[in-house]
């Protein structure tokens, strides 16, 4: 029996060797490994998410309240634009799907057109949540910290927001030095003033009375405790340290700053996933268009990155869910 | 892309030599074999390194505060009149244990074996993606730069311990080493983190996709299932380690609050609030605890190979070690909180860590025993590989015992941070896996360098090597029972410590010996690549693939057709053959079985 045609005595089993045993190219399979290892990278932020946000269970921001905005619109609309930013990246998705089948068709005008609606689905995506940010930044309707880092909020007897214009007054701010790195020794960033003091606040507190402090402390019903007139005006005046107008890493005007914290970091993380995803398919959609794969009869590369894509709305979907749903 | 066609679509386009320059070949070369020397030599020169550090401070502990000439000489502004600054022995205890945790152990030990073995063993022309190689090799290169400069900033470098733990890592002003020198740390990891994953995403998929013919995973060397295992860890873990790493410099640099919560420094409020350094070493540990089996693995392959070899006999429970590889793989990732007993985790929480912890003895026992009963009866060859390879199951074996003890929170909490623990995972991990790497390099180096190393100073090397590990760690696990606290850079404020001053003194004289002698294997391994003796094509009379191709290395690995694979990696003494040892490239005679493994 000669070497050449020696049975090696593993024919017809899925992991005998030879030639890509399991029918899929070693630059798919490295795409899946990749993948599992970004997901494992995600996972370490989610579960540290979790981690934090079980510690203050009791206060942590009710979602629902802080993103209500809706481009060109005023008015409440909770939840409204994710659903729409969440949509349209699924749909992203869809027509990826499409055009790694219409490549399995060698078919190349559905391959360009479909790779084109995903990549605009992605930038569409990505404008949004960019302008999400912004609001978030910007806050709405301002809050005060105190010494011990809790967020005071404002609502008026009904239990109706109240932001903080509709009832301080900025005194014209007694002129300031500002220090500056080239006059100032020990020059230190002062970071954003906000457009009100303390004192002020108090004094816009007292001078209505319908207007009423709660906390952070999520009560029994599930809401924000309201406190009493007299406990908010205490509040105020022993507790008051700092206004807060708007979100960022160190403060956070709807409660606890970790919420901030993650929020910016993982949807700023995956926003990034978002973005390279986009570079990766403009790349793709090129040689798409100037019929690289159609020379090579394979369009294999479309399904490579059709499945960072599809893990990328994953992760998206799991970010929505803990960050805007539960 | 054309990647498809330079490793193994053509088979046909072997034969001719592309023209190669120097630059080509010996810097940015694309050949598996090429890279693995190339990893072996920055995990040296990194080695190195991390055991010069390690003597000096053994030396801090054992005469403290007593002028230097080699402190004065080596550390300079560091250590006035020789005298060792308390600052510098912190970071030097630090880049000690990320040097050879990470760069000796991690992509030193697997970089270069998975590299030379896993094409060579499993029948393959090189790497999935001898690009991706390259770039592995060059980021780990990188890495390595930036770890080395991290040391000669002005403040020193990190200081916080090889496992970063925050405040200390994340506020830039706590103490010297957490400024520049952490930045730099976390910087080098980063790059250290993207090299292991491309690295390991070659690993896998080579494994997966690209066996020769008949190599079917149950026929495959214990070297390829463990570096297959260890780079799937690696895969898994490593990423948390990103995360945690991402987050960290985000505190450091960006004013969030992950890891930091109502801290003071000289008075003053800072203003974290809400976050959690116990969150950090959740995320920490989540790699931490892969992390040794990424180290133990590889040497356990390479230790099973080189058993069976020089004993003549087939591994002992073949299946067996891949189930057990398989069970260390998955029960390390559900253990990381036994090095959490005392961060003010729940008792019962603590009592579910120690369960899985001591699952883990389990198949950690079953590969010692197997170990042994394939020495049992074997017509053993006490070669130099063979002799580190008894003394990794020697090491390992010791400390897996301490193991056990460690791993159960009631007692762990008595010694945890003693030298107790560190005489543990240096026996079980660090010297085992030096005994694992320098076993491959003994039996690997015809493969790697076509010549042979000198036998005589191989056993020197080994026994010397031997006693001087024991004569470290073994009085260590008494020091630590006594109470004696780990990264303290002198004991000689705690009168209750005194009387173990002498056992200080003897553990750094076996430490000086044994890191001296290591020159004596640095000459070996250097001289024998020019003049050493010329190595047969299968010195070992090993039955493996890598040694059915040429001494001279080729690109492709084999002149002709890539050999099939008839039989398992182990049929040595097999009662059906006259030789000793068959070859997987040889067919079944007529009328032959293949052993039931």
């Amino acid at each position: 029996m000669s070497t050449a045609v020696a049975n090696t005595g593993t024919e017809g089993k899925a992991w005998d060797g030879g030639n890509e045993p399991l029918k899929a190219s070693y630059g798919k399979m490295m795409m899946w490994f990749f993948i599992v290892s970004d997901a494992l990278t995600f996972s370490g932020f989610l579960a540290a998410y979790g981690f934090s946000r079980f510690k203050f269970i009791d206060a942590w921001p009710i979602a629902d309240e802080v993103f209500t905005h809706v481009p060109f619109f005023h008015g409440n609309y909770p939840m409204i634009y994710v659903a729409f930013m969440t949509f349209v990246l699924i749909m992203s998705s869809v027509t990826m799907v499409l055009a790694v089948d219409a490549g399995h068709h060698l078919n190349k005008s559905k391959v360009t057109i479909y790779m084109f609606l995903t990549i605009i689905g992605g930038i569409i995506f990505v404008g949004s949540q960019a302008w999400e940010w912004g609001t978030f930044i910007k806050g709405d309707f301002g809050a005060v910290q105190t010494k011990g880092g809790n967020i005071l909020q404002f609502v008026d007897t009904e239990g109706n927001r109240v932001a903080l214009r509709d009832f301080v007054v900025a005194d014209a701010h007694a002129e300031r030095t500002q220090h500056e790195s080239k006059n100032g020794l020990w020059f230190i960033d002062e970071g954003a003033l906000s457009s009100y003091t303390v004192a002020e606040v108090l004094h816009g507190l007292k001078s209505h009375e319908n207007v009423l402090v709660r906390t952070q402390i999520i009560n029994e019903e599930g809401e924000k405790t309201v406190l009493s007139r007299v406990e908010s005006l205490k509040q105020i005046k022993e507790n008051a340290r700092l206004v807060v107008e708007g979100a960022n890493l160190q403060v956070n005007e709807y409660g606890s700053p970790l919420f901030a914290d993650f929020f910016f970091f993982i949807t700023g993380f995956h926003g990034f996933h978002v973005f390279s995803g986009i570079v990766i398919n403009i790349i793709i959609f090129f040689n798409v268009i100037v019929g690289t794969y159609e020379r090579r009869k394979s369009y294999e590369m479309v399904e490579k990155v059709g499945l960072y894509w599809h893990f990328v709305d994953l992760v998206w979907v799991f970010v929505f869910t803990f960050f805007y749903l539960v | 892309m054309s990647a498809h066609a330079d490793t193994h679509a053509h088979d046909d386009d072997h034969g001719h030599h592309h023209k190669e320059t120097f630059v080509t070949k010996y810097i940015f070369s694309q050949d598996h074999k090429m890279i693995a020397k190339q990893y072996l030599i920055t995990g040296t020169i990194m080695g190195v390194i991390g055991v010069l550090m390690s003597m000096m401070f053994r030396m801090q502990i054992a005469w403290p505060e007593e002028p230097n000439v080699l402190f004065e000489a080596l550390l300079g502004k560091w250590a006035p009149d020789g005298v060792m600054d308390a600052d510098i022995y912190l970071a030097l205890v630090t880049i000690h244990g990320t040097i050879m945790v990470f760069f000796v152990l991690t992509a030193g030990l697997s970089g270069t074996f998975s590299n030379l073995l896993i094409p060579l063993q499993i029948g393959a022309r090189d790497m999935a993606s001898g690009f991706l190689n390259m770039v592995s090799y060059w980021l780990f290169f990188l890495s390595s730069i930036i770890m080395v400069i991290s040391l000669f900033v002005e403040a020193g470098p990190a200081a916080a311990g090889w496992t970063i733990y925050p405040p200390l890592s994340a506020l830039p002003m706590a103490q010297g080493g957490s400024g520049m020198g952490m930045t730099l740390w976390l910087v080098s990891m980063a790059i250290f983190i993207a090299s292991s994953l491309l690295g390991s995403l070659n690993y896998v998929v080579t494994v997966i996709n690209l066996r020769t013919k008949g190599m079917s995973m149950t026929r495959l060397p214990l070297t390829i299932w463990a570096f297959f295992v260890t780079a799937v860890i690696g895969v898994v873990s490593f990423p948390v380690l990103l995360s945690a790493a991402l987050l960290l410099i985000m505190d450091r640099s960006f004013g969030t609050s992950f890891f930091l919560s109502d801290i003071f420094i000289q008075g003053e409020v800072l203003h974290y609030q809400g976050g959690s350094p116990v969150l950090f070493e959740h995320l920490f540990w989540f790699l931490g605890h892969p992390e040794v089996y990424i180290v133990i693995l590889p040497a356990m392959g390479l230790v099973s190979e080189i058993m069976a070899s020089n004993s003549r006999k087939p591994i002992f429970g073949y299946r067996a070690m891949i189930t057990s590889i398989l069970a260390i793989a998955f029960l390390s990732t559900i253990v990381w909180g036994h090095h959490m007993f005392i961060s003010g985790m729940n008792p019962f929480l603590g009592s579910v860590f120690t369960f899985t912890t001591l699952l883990i003895a389990i198949p950690s026992a079953v590969k010692a025993f197997n170990w042994i009963t394939t020495l049992w009866k074997g017509n053993l060859q006490m070669n130099p590989a063979m002799l580190f390879s008894i003394g990794f199951v020697s090491t390992f074996i010791t400390g897996g015992l301490t193991g056990i003890i460690l791993g159960d929170s009631a007692l762990d909490i008595n010694v945890h941070d003693t030298y107790f623990v560190v005489a543990h995972f240096h026996l079980v991990m660090g010297i085992s896996a030096l005994y694992g790497m320098f076993a491959g390099i003994y039996h690997w180096y015809p493969k790697m360098f076509g010549r042979m190393l000198n036998k005589n100073l191989g056993y020197i090397h080994f026994w010397i090597t031997a006693i001087c590990a024991y004569g470290v760690f073994f009085p260590m696990h008494f020091i630590g029972m006594a109470g004696l606290p780990r990264r303290y850079y002198t004991n000689s404020n705690f009168p209750l410590f005194d009387d173990l001053a002498n056992v200080n003194v003897i553990i750094t004289i076996f430490a000086l010996v044994g890191g001296v002698v290591q020159l004596i294997y640095l000459y070996n391994f250097f001289s024998s690549i020019f003049y050493g003796k010329e190595a047969t094509q299968n010195p070992w009379k090993a039955t493996t693939l890598e040694w059915t191709t040429p001494v001279e290395h080729i690109h492709g690995n084999w002149p002709g057709d890539i050999p099939h694979v008839y039989r398992w990696a182990y049929d040595y003494s097999n009662p059906q053959h006259d030789v000793d040892f068959v070859p997987q490239n040889v067919p079944l005679k007529d009328g032959e079985k293949e052993l039931h493994h």
